[in-house]
């Protein structure tokens, strides 16, 4: 399989990227890692008339500590944010599940802006930076802007990134001490998830995000409610389904997602607390 | 089209190609490298592994214009090991019957190469996390973990 036609531009700046993309707008789609947009355009599910490749952008490529919040570059690949010590220390339920995305080959190529951009609700990571309270930060023609992960999933494989708007980087909370689990339930090592779950506990302060819930990463924010007001595990893993509206394939049933929901959010609940 | 230079196995190689051309059909339709083979196509059975700059990447979902520049290591590229007929990875399969119909196994080695450039020594579940990310139809998987262990065991010190 082969993708349709399009036009190649290759962007040596975040700049150049931003003016492609400025010029060629909805036509044009970045290509970064490009594992989750060549799959698409192998399946003619996508066909942008221009590809405007950033690959090469080592300048978007970095896991810092700025003070409350570690900043992570866009073109991070998964290989990276999976082996940084500081992620490891800092902000650990992050560098674990990029351990369980895709596979090794994929976690070589695959960076966390791609991951993110695509907004697909079936992805890991979405999942945990909506846990984490993340923020996203993009640039366009008109400066630099911050987006909440809870505003940036607008709809299937769409987000609040404008056409002429480039993700540049992710920060997320330093959680040190917080008790976290990711849960992944799946057929084999490398598929996605039937459902998954991101649980990031301090106290009664919890996030959690819902992997494949949705079209889109979402959050239970029934059970952080119900955690925050004092309910039990059980009780509040029970409403974790709350609010989501997930699909049927020929992995599971609308029912049986539903059922997924509740016991991996109180599995990760019980491994979180 | 587009012009794009990318050393393959040690050797520059330099087509005219459109950018839709994915890396793994540079390979074997602009250089006749036939030894890494398309299998799912969709990024899963590994079929098509290679090394882009020393890791491992599915050569079906890369580019030949994000290899640009870049090099590239394929099965044939592999040297034997000193006092073997083969790399020593391909040696072990050779040894411990580590493929049967053969469709998957130059990704596998590929993947195996390097795993064990980053882990000379690494345990069966290391090894069977390690290649998750390719499908054997035939084995049922064990004997390419012995393979991977012969490996290990018989490669020359670093």
């Amino acid at each position: 399989m082969i993708p349709a036609l399009f036009d190649y531009v290759r962007a040596d700046s975040a700049e150049a990227a931003i003016t492609a993309l400025t010029e060629y707008g909805d036509d044009a789609k970045l290509l970064a890692g490009g594992h989750s947009l060549l799959p698409l355009m192998k399946l003619r599910l996508a066909s942008p008339a221009v590809l405007v490749d950033i690959g090469r952008l080592d300048e978007l490529s970095y896991i810092s500590d700025t003070g409350d919040h570690i900043a992570i570059g866009a073109l991070t690949r998964h290989r990276d944010v999976e082996r940084s010590t500081l992620l490891a220390a800092q902000v650990p339920i992050l560098a674990h599940a990029a351990s369980h995305v895709g596979d090794p080959q994929v976690r070589n190529r695959g960076t966390i802006g791609g991951s993110l951009a695509h907004g697909d609700g079936a992805s890991d990571l979405p999942a945990v930076v909506l846990a984490l309270g993340g923020t996203l930060v993009a640039r366009g023609p008109g400066g630099t802007r911050e987006i909440a992960a809870t505003d940036f999933f607008s709809g299937f494989l769409e987000t609040a990134l404008e056409p002429d708007e480039l993700l540049c980087e992710i920060r997320v909370p330093k959680v040190p001490g917080a008790g976290w689990s990711f849960q992944k339930f799946n057929r084999r090592a490398m598929d996605w998830a039937i459902v998954g779950a991101a649980v990031v506990r301090t106290g009664d302060q919890c996030g959690i995000g819902l992997v494949n819930m949705s079209t889109i990463p979402l959050r239970a924010g029934a059970t952080e409610a119900a955690i925050a007001a004092g309910a039990s595990i059980a009780e509040a893993a029970a409403l974790a389904d709350h609010g989501t509206e997930p699909n049927a394939d020929l992995h599971a049933s609308v029912e049986y997602r539903r059922h997924l929901a509740r016991v991996l959010v109180g599995r990760g609940l019980e491994a979180a607390s | 089209m587009t012009e794009v230079s990318i050393g393959v196995n040690g050797v520059a190689t330099s087509r005219d190609v459109e950018p839709r051309t994915l890396l793994v059909h540079y390979l074997r339709e602009e250089l006749d490298l036939t030894g890494t083979h398309v299998g799912c196509d969709t990024s899963n059975c590994g079929a098509c592994t290679v090394h882009l700059d020393g890791e491992a990447v599915k050569s079906c979902t890369v580019l030949a214009v994000q290899a640009d520049g870049h090099e590239v290591t394929t099965i044939e590229g592999l040297e034997p090991t000193e006092g073997m007929d083969f790399h020593v990875v391909q040696q072990g399969f050779h040894e411990c019957h580590g493929l049967q119909c053969g469709y998957c196994t130059p990704g596998m080695i590929m993947a195996c190469v390097a795993l064990l450039d980053e882990n000379a020594d690494p345990t069966g579940t290391e090894i069977r996390t390690a290649l998750e990310g390719n499908l054997c139809r035939c084995t049922g998987y064990q004997m390419i973990v012995e393979s991977v262990r012969w490996a290990a065991e018989h490669a020359p010190a670093k």
